[in-house]
Order: structure tokens, then C-alpha cells, then sequence
């Protein structure tokens, strides 16, 4: 699939911006802080449902907007399909596909797929296991999303168990609390289970292209590894690439287990401690953990290669490629990776890069060239040295020509 | 600010559910030119209601009796009792025209979140009911939701041990929904397919 057309309203520093791509590589190009990231923010939140930046919707509405509309028109298959979001913080979203009625956001949930790889991404290696967790469950709401009811229901039962344990401490009714617990057990339990099998067959699946990312953008043989790691007892950590995944049935019996176990520690500390918003995803370079060990460029290398592993799955199973989406990478990658990455993506069915600094993008790589100045996207005049920057832009040119050639930017 | 009782009304009027402050003041202005007849009517129903209308003493149905005109009517059949959260549940039910037995509401679902746990529910007045009338089956008819499903795995897993046959609505229901929305052959089919939970 590609994206045709991007239109923002009220979008972070977009007042009004229409914009249309094409299929293959297109290189947004502009200094820091001239919303560069904020574009692809938005083809990210339409894919998703969020920002790959903050948690909370409220920073997307342009400073002064009430709401801000993201639409976009994909092509799957040769035929257009429009799909819209309205985000209204601290009020329901509202969602509409093609010309039809307003559907819930949910439901636009996979009309367009995206892989996006930014800086923040470094901290699927170095950061909190709630990071890896949400990697796995994007990519597991991309592959199907009706993981993304699954989800919610999940956090939702969560927290009706938690508030319970919490009460109970607090009233130190433990009579009330043997009455109502094994309720709230039975629903975790349950919508846990599946939660947890789908996540060991993601990862069953994602795990060899992970290894062989990793090993395509370092030009190594590094042993990258990655296996998840479950709070439930009696599970053995499942070991990546092999079959053998446990039934339902099993995982909910251990989630059981698992709360007959720490019951006296869930009352005390009144938190749910068994479930899959316990578990992790465990990164091994060679025999260390990555978490610790990799040096700054090994846990780029791992970070991308986690999300470039995404982006082939999902090439495989959705029989058609999602959008790559590329945010200020290449400044990071020495130019060795730099080229293999390029060489990795060439035949993407569409890559948006962003790049602060024209150069550190392979030329052979950068396809079509937007300047992105002050929240105006223009095409840059013809570069000599540069032959397939051309692209119609509906937006409006800017006046001033002198600054239209992009300069290194100063970081 | 409006002046005076133009803001106390718009801010009554606030409190309402559903109901935000600019509706509020749409209502409000709709009331000041309005027909005093019109308006006339609405107070004195307003006036009325509190003091006739009661809950019904056996199901907890809205009432103007002891009695809700539902438990009055004999031809009813007292071996059936479906258990909703609210009256407007038994409204929904209704419309259906499927069920001939009577009601029970317990008032809401459990949600610990909100403080509702089963004690807040009138579940001991269900237990009573049980052991005083001929019921052979029980219907959950909670909502098709988290809470709702809750409720109901905690009423099943608190009536199977007393042999009590327990179903609950057949799935096919809008999930996450509530049963006021569900349409009438939804609805209906959903209580014909209910299925056996416990008992
Ligand atoms: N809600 C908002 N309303 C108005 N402006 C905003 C909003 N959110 C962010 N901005 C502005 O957008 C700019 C950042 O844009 P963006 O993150 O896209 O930069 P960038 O082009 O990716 O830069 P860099 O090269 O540094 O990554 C900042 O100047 C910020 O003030
Ligand atoms: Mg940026
Ligand atoms: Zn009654």
C-alpha cells in the first residue's frame, strides 16, 4: 500500500497542510524544528491510533486549535480508500472511512499499516519493558487489530483488579475481597491467556528476521536474539524461532497459578504482579543482553532491526507492504549502514524519510525531495547534482528563494 | 453569568446526566420561550414524580404501586426472573416481547474502579427472592459489557452451587454495549439463544 495524499488540520504546527506522495522513496528534507517529525507523527497516529512521541493526544492539537483533523488517501491494490481522524482531546475521537458514515477509530485500525523507526526508538533497547510491550502489541494490532479491543479489554479488567486490591487494603476486608477476587481472576485470566498466546506466536514469527535484520545492517554475524520473558510460573521462557508455542488452556492455568502464588504480595503492595503487562521482551546480542551491554550503535542497530523485522513480517502475512517511515535515522548510522540500509529498502513499496541534513541520505536513496520549512512543505528547486527531484505539490511555494536550497542545519 | 434565576436554572439544569453547559443554556433559553402552559405541565410532572413514583418492592422496578404493574399481573409466569442492572434494561426487554417471566434490578454492576462492589448491588434481595418464590431459572441480563460480564460470572459462580439453572443472554450482542441499544430482534434473538452458565 502507499499514501497518495496527506491532509492536516490543527496538526502540532500545521495549520493547514495538503500534501500528495507517490509510491517509492520520498525524502523530507529541513532544519530542526520546522515539522519534519510532525508530519509523519501524523501518518503514524492514522496508522495506530497514536504518537510514537507522547502518550496523550493533547500535544497534536496546534497551540490555539481545538481539535486537529488528520486524512489521507492509501492506495491498496490499485484502489483509493480515504480514511479520517478527528482528534478531540479529553472527548471520544471521531473516525470516518472512505465517504460513509462515522465509523469508531478502531475500525480504521489497518486500512493503512506503517512501520516507523524513530530516534525514541532507542529505547526499545535501552528503556522500560513497557516500551517493548507496546512494540509487540502495535505489531500484533497491525497483523490483526482486532487485537486492539483485545488490549483494551485487558487493561480495563486490570485496572477493575487493581482498584480492587487497593480497596481491600485500604478497608482491610478480606472477606469481601475472597468474595469478589476470584471474579476479576476468571476475566484477567482469560483475556490474558490470549493476550499472551498471540504475543509467544508473534514472536515464534518475528524472531528469524530479526537475527537476519540485525545481521544485514551491522554486516555481521551477531547472534541477535530476541525471547520473551513471562511473569507467569510454569512457563519456561519460550525460545525464539521454535514451534513450540503453550495452548490457551495452559497459559490460563499459569495465570492462576500465577495468582495463587503472589496473592498475599497483591494485597499487600494492592497491584496486579501476574499477566502479560508483567512480562518483557528479552534482547541478547551473542551471549550478553543487549539492555547494559550493546554499545550505542549496537543498540541502534538492534532498535531497527526490531522494527525493519516488523516491516518484513508484515510484508508477509498482509500481502502488502506497509509505509516505512524513517525519522531522522540516517544521521545516526555510520555510512556503512548507512548503505546497507538504503540497499535494504530500495524495493519498499513506499519509505517517507526525514533528514535534518540533505547529505546524510544515500543520493541514490533520497527519490523525491519536499523542503519542509516553518510547517510549508515546497519542492526545492532542481539540484544539478541531483536528478529525481521532481514532484507537483499542491501546497504553496514559498517566496523567498534564497533559503529554499536546503544548508546543514546547525544540532 | 446570566443574572440570578436565569443562572440558577441554566446551573440545575447542568447537573442533569448528559446534559453539558452549553446544552444547559440551550434548554434554559428553549424554557423562557416557551408556552407557560408547556412549561406549566413540566413543573408540576417534575413536582409529582418524586413524591408517587417509588421502586417496586419485590423486582426494583420503577413503581407507582407497591407493586410494579410487571409483578402484578398474574399472568406472568413466576418460575422465570431475568436480572438487569436498571429499570430502562426491563424497558429494553420488553420491547422484545419475549419474555414472559418477571425482573429483578440489582441497580448497577460491580465495578471496584467505582467503588460498586456486589454488597451495593441487591443481590441478598435476589438471594430472599430465590428462596421465597418458584424460580427455576434465572436469566443474567446484565450489560454486554466488562462489568457487566463480571456481574454476571459473580452471580453464576454464587447460584450454581445451589442448583440453580443460570443462563446468560447468547453472544451476538453489540459488545461493550448497553442493552437500551441493543434493537429489538437483537435483543430477542440473544435471549432466545441464551445458553446455560451454571446450575
Ligand atoms: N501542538 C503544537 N502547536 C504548535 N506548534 C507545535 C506543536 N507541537 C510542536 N510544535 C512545534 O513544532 C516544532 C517541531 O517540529 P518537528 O518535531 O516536526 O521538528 P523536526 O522538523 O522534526 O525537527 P528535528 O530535525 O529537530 O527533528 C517545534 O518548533 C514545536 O514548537
Ligand atoms: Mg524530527
Ligand atoms: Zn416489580
Amino acid at each position: 500500500m502507499y499514501l497518495r495524499r496527506l491532509t492536516l488540520t490543527g496538526f502540532r504546527s500545521y495549520e493547514q497542510l495538503e500534501l500528495d506522495f507517490e509510491p517509492g522513496v520520498t525524502t523530507l528534507v529541513g532544519r530542526n524544528g520546522q515539522g519534519k517529525t510532525n508530519l509523519v507523527e501524523a501518518v503514524g497516529y492514522l496508522a495506530t491510533l497514536g504518537s510514537h512521541r507522547v502518550a496523550t493526544d493533547h500535544p497534536l492539537i496546534r497551540a490555539g486549535d481545538e481539535q486537529a483533523v488528520v486524512r489521507a488517501v492509501v492506495v491498496r491494490d490499485g484502489r483509493d480508500q480515504s480514511i479520517e481522524i478527528e482528534i478531540n482531546p479529553g472527548r471520544a475521537n471521531r473516525a470516518r472511512l472512505g465517504r460513509g458514515a462515522a465509523v469508531r477509530p478502531r475500525d480504521i485500525l489497518g486500512s493503512l499499516r506503517t512501520v516507523l523507526f524513530a530516534p525514541e526508538d532507542l529505547a526499545l533497547v535501552k528503556g522500560d519493558p513497557a516500551g517493548r510491550r507496546r512494540f509487540l502489541d502495535d505489531l500484533l494490532v497491525a497483523r490483526q487489530p482486532r487485537w486492539a479491543a483485545a488490549r483494551s479489554d485487558y487493561d480495563k479488567i486490570l485496572k477493575q483488579r487493581n482498584a480492587l486490591l487497593k480497596n481491600a487494603r485500604t478497608s482491610r476486608n478480606d472477606a469481601a475481597l475472597a468474595d469478589s477476587l476470584p471474579v476479576w481472576d476468571t476475566h484477567l485470566a482469560a483475556t490474558g491467556a490470549n493476550l499472551t498466546y498471540a504475543r509467544l506466536r508473534l514472536l515464534r514469527d518475528l524472531a528469524p528476521y530479526v537475527g537476519q535484520a540485525y545481521d544485514q545492517v551491522s554486516d555481521s554475524v551477531s547472534g541477535a536474539r530476541i525471547d520473551y520473558q513471562t511473569s507467569l510460573p510454569g512457563l519456561a521462557p519460550v525460545p525464539s524461532g521454535d514451534g513450540a508455542v503453550p495452548t490457551v488452556e495452559e497459559i490460563t492455568a499459569a495465570m492462576h497459578a500465577g495468582f495463587a502464588e503472589q496473592r498475599s504480595r497483591e494485597v499487600e503492595r494492592g497491584i496486579t504482579l501476574v499477566g502479560p503487562h508483567r512480562d518483557d521482551l528479552e534482547l541478547t546480542l551473542g551471549e550478553l543482553p543487549a539492555k547494559g551491554y550493546a554499545s550505542h550503535g549496537e543498540s541502534w542497530s538492534f532498535a531497527l532491526a526490531l522494527r525493519l523485522a516488523g516491516y518484513q513480517l508484515l510484508r508477509a502475512d498482509v500481502a502488502t507492504d506497509p509505509v516505512l517511515v524513517l525519522d531522522d535515522v540516517f544521521a545516526e548510522l555510520d555510512v556503512g549502514r548507512r548503505t546497507r540500509l538504503a540497499a535494504l529498502i530500495s524495493d519498499c513499496e513506499q519509505v517517507l524519510i526525514t533528514a535534518a541534513v540533505r547529505d546524510d541520505v544515500p543520493p541514490d536513496l533520497a527519490g523525491r525531495l519536499y523542503d519542509v520549512r516553518r510547517g510549508a512543505v515546497t519542492v526545492p528547486p532542481p539540484d544539478p547534482s541531483a536528478s529525481a527531484a521532481t514532484a507537483p505539490t499542491t501546497d504553496e511555494v514559498e517566496s523567498d528563494p534564497s533559503d529554499a536550497t536546503p544548508t546543514r542545519a546547525i544540532s | 453569568m446570566y443574572e440570578g434565576v436565569v443562572q440558577d436554572l441554566i446551573d440545575e439544569l447542568g447537573r442533569l446526566p448528559g446534559v453539558g453547559p452549553k446544552s444547559a443554556q440551550r434548554i434554559a433559553f428553549h424554557l423562557l420561550q416557551a408556552d407557560r402552559a408547556d412549561v406549566q405541565r413540566l413543573s408540576e410532572v417534575l413536582a409529582v414524580v418524586k413524591d408517587k413514583v417509588r421502586f417496586c418492592d419485590l423486582c426494583f422496578n420503577v413503581s407507582e404501586d407497591t407493586l410494579c404493574r410487571i409483578c402484578g399481573d398474574s399472568r406472568r409466569s413466576v418460575s422465570l426472573i431475568c436480572v438487569v442492572e436498571e429499570p430502562k434494561d426491563i424497558m429494553a426487554m420488553e420491547r422484545t416481547r419475549e419474555f414472559r417471566g418477571r425482573y429483578h434490578v440489582l441497580g448497577g454492576a460491580i465495578s471496584p474502579i467505582d467503588g460498586i462492589g456486589p454488597d451495593d448491588l441487591r443481590i441478598t434481595e435476589l438471594m430472599r427472592r430465590l428462596g421465597a418464590e418458584p424460580i427455576e431459572e434465572v436469566i443474567i441480563a446484565t450489560n454486554p459489557n466488562l462489568n457487566g460480564e463480571a456481574t454476571a460470572t459473580y452471580l453464576s459462580r454464587l447460584l450454581s452451587p445451589l442448583g440453580m439453572p443460570v443462563s446468560r443472554l447468547a453472544s451476538g450482542l453489540p459488545v461493550g454495549g448497553d442493552l437500551e441499544y441493543a434493537d429489538e430482534v437483537t435483543l430477542g434473538r440473544a435471549f432466545e439463544g441464551r445458553r446455560l452458565i451454571g446450575g
